[in-house]
């Protein structure tokens, strides 16, 4: 305490009693916050598990963690094998990937989503609007339809699309910079601008494909979908997404500061030219990875990160994490539905995370205890 | 911790905004900034808190070029508060006080029990004890504006900016708010809109006219009825106030006679 006085300009003293209160109200919200992050982690292995017991057969519970279980090096010895080989192919190879993929690309989304709505200080943002979409949308219709990059085997559609991501990103970082500043308007202006250029390209792609069941193909793509996960695809995003949370969690002062405004982000001590260019280059990658092993997956990016301020408030030390856990588990239930709701067919993941997801978000507009962004709202 | 500004001259889209400006805070001073709408406070103190770059010139605290130091190092020296913009989503109080820490912070690094007392004090400095959970949004002008002194303050830092915080408040937010400031005894350069509230609270003003210092001195060496006449295009009288001792500035326009012209004003006592 004494160090206290000295060290304040001020006259006020803190007496025990206030400390006290002042370390439990700390505590308490570090509490609350921890049970919140653990019925999330809760929940979003219940949603695996009975995502993968569903299906054209279906397995039961115990089954699912018996099979994951005799994965795991030194345990799978005390696991019983009481399964069929054929049930152990479904789970394993078929069923266990896709729920991770969906479990990664929900998660990746969504704090993508919270990212670039703090870059572009807009609430309207989502992880597609410096162009990653569209761009990746022309490298991977130019695969589907005319078999571009035939080079690069099965990996030419995700490449294509990665690339295509990257190029589209990068035009728009150049167009935004002026005297190596990036004014917040002028991002979102030149990532319309780029986008409606490539969106016509992959238009003008799609309407000139030799087959019928190529534009269905290319139209199912950009509609996104995890069918047709394997292990093997599952490294990349993944260890993007670690690196991703990793970085933006790093990063949660300078993004709450960047929230205020940035030339009073400035002022407290941001180097907002540098951190906006790393923010951006961070985001474009993350996105790049996801939309080239899932295609363009609407929707999620804008709404999860609302629907988290709207528990946690904006502090991106809370929105971050709660977002990415929100976000897995959305994309697991979405694709449950897309899976089972047409069956034996699917419906592009897409599709269902708008259509779920829409109804929500207009539920959520018409409250009034969430400003949307409108300073002043109520 | 004093602050010189030597020469400075900021451009902006090859337009001269500020022409080799030099002036000088005192520790422990309050200094004001008076200029008409145009005149260049704005960019003077964006330049000097290092928004804009200036083209020639140098601005340095306690004789160390600003533009040597870190962003960080920037922001334990210097505080600003400027006119309140909105957020695009919603901050508790203490959230908004406590981003006032960040220059003190490494990545990663927590809240500290520390930085919880810092902002306690502040809050209860700029009278808002018990505002720490409210959010952001639902504040009054008066006391969005307060908020932001209390950041200002928890970032201890031993320059302060004020520019142009009061502009949107009534009188008596105006008064608290430049009370507070007044108070801390900490040097501050202020752009300040209202004369009267200028020449009652500063020890220094300096006043700026298209892009220059055109004169400088203590309230009532700068405050006088032919500058105000000259720069501001206004006629007034300039009086002492009976109860405080500062110069009391009442403007007369033609419109507030009945009927009547200038030429019928009144005696009065020239500052």
């Amino acid at each position: 305490m004494e160090s206290l006085r000295k060290n304040d300009v001020g006259d006020l003293l803190f007496n025990e009693e206030e400390k006290n209160r002042e370390d439990r109200g700390r505590k308490a919200k570090a509490k609350v916050y921890q049970v919140l992050l653990a019925t999330l982690i809760l929940l979003l292995l219940f949603s695996m598990t009975v995502s993968i017991m569903l299906g054209p057969i279906s397995i039961s519970p115990f089954t699912v963690w018996k099979i994951a279980l005799s994965k795991v090096p030194f345990i799978e010895n005390l696991i019983i094998q009481d399964w069929a080989k054929a049930q152990e192919q479904i789970i394993w190879e078929i069923r266990f990937p896709r729920v991770i993929l969906g479990a990664v690309v929900g998660a990746g989304l969504a704090i993508v989503g919270v990212a670039i709505q703090a870059l572009v200080r807009n609430s309207l943002a989502d992880p597609f609007i410096l162009g990653v979409s569209s761009g990746a949308s022309v490298g991977a219709t130019l695969v589907i339809i005319f078999g571009a990059f035939k080079l690069f085997g099965q990996y030419a559609l995700s490449l294509a699309a990665f690339l295509g991501a990257m190029i589209s990103v990068f035009l728009v970082f150049l167009v935004a910079q002026v005297n190596g500043r990036i004014s917040t308007v002028r991002l979102l202006l030149s990532g319309i601008a780029i986008s409606m250029m490539l969106s016509a390209m992959t238009s003008y792609i799609v309407i000139s494909a030799p087959r019928e069941e190529g534009m269905r193909d290319a139209l199912f793509w950009m509609m996104g979908s995890l069918a047709g996960a394997k292990w093997e695809q599952l490294s990349i995003p993944f260890f993007s997404l670690l690196m991703g949370i990793g970085l933006l969690l790093f990063f949660a002062r300078p993004l709450n500061l960047l929230l205020i405004g940035e030339q009073t982000a400035s002022t407290l001590g941001l180097n907002i030219d540098i951190f906006k260019k790393i923010l951006m280059l961070v985001t474009a990658l993350l996105t790049g990875v996801l939309v080239a092993v899932s295609g363009a997956i609407g929707f999620i990016g804008l709404m999860v990160p609302h629907v988290v301020r709207l528990f946690v408030g904006s502090d991106h030390r809370y929105v971050l994490p709660v977002s990415a856990l929100i976000g897995a588990i959305f994309l697991i239930w979405a694709d449950v539905v897309a899976r089972i709701i047409v069956a034996p067919q699917e419906l592009p993941i897409g599709i269902v995370t708008a259509l779920c997801g829409g109804p929500f978000f207009i539920w959520l507009l018409r409250r009034n205890s969430y400003s949307f962004g409108e300073g002043d709202g109520k | 911790m004093k602050l010189t500004v030597d020469q400075l001259s900021t451009t902006i889209e090859q337009k001269s905004i500020i022409d080799q400006i030099t002036m000088f805070v005192e520790s422990g001073q309050f200094v004001g900034i008076i200029g008409p709408n145009g005149s260049g406070k704005s960019t003077l103190l964006k330049t000097i808190y290092r928004i804009l770059r200036p083209n020639a010139g140098l601005v340095s605290l306690n004789n160390e070029d600003i533009l040597k130091f870190s962003h960080k190092e920037f922001a334990r020296s210097m505080a600003v508060v400027a006119q309140e913009g909105s957020a695009p989503f919603d901050f508790t109080v203490e959230e908004i006080v406590l981003m006032g820490r960040s220059p003190h912070k490494r990545f990663f690094e927590r809240d500290t029990l520390e930085d919880a007392y810092f902002t306690r004090t502040a809050l209860v400095k700029v009278g808002l004890e018990g505002y720490s959970d409210r959010s952001f949004s639902t504040l009054s002008g008066g006391e969005k504006q307060r908020v932001l002194i209390a950041r200002a303050l928890v970032q201890k830092a031993s320059f302060l900016i004020l520019d142009e915080p009061t502009n949107h408040l009534d009188i008596h937010h105006q008064l608290h708010i430049l009370d507070i400031i007044r108070k801390l005894g900490v040097s501050t350069l202020a752009a300040i809109h209202d004369l009267n509230l200028a020449a009652a609270y500063c020890d220094v003003i300096y006043v700026i006219n298209e892009g220059e210092i055109v004169k400088h001195g203590t309230p009532s060496e700068v405050v006088t009825r032919s500058m105000l006449k000259e720069i501001f295009k206004v006629d007034c009288t300039v009086t002492t106030h009976p109860i405080t001792g500062k110069l009391q500035i009442s403007y007369v326009s033609e419109g507030m006679y009945k009927g009547s012209t200038l030429s019928q004003t009144p005696d009065t006592t020239v500052g």
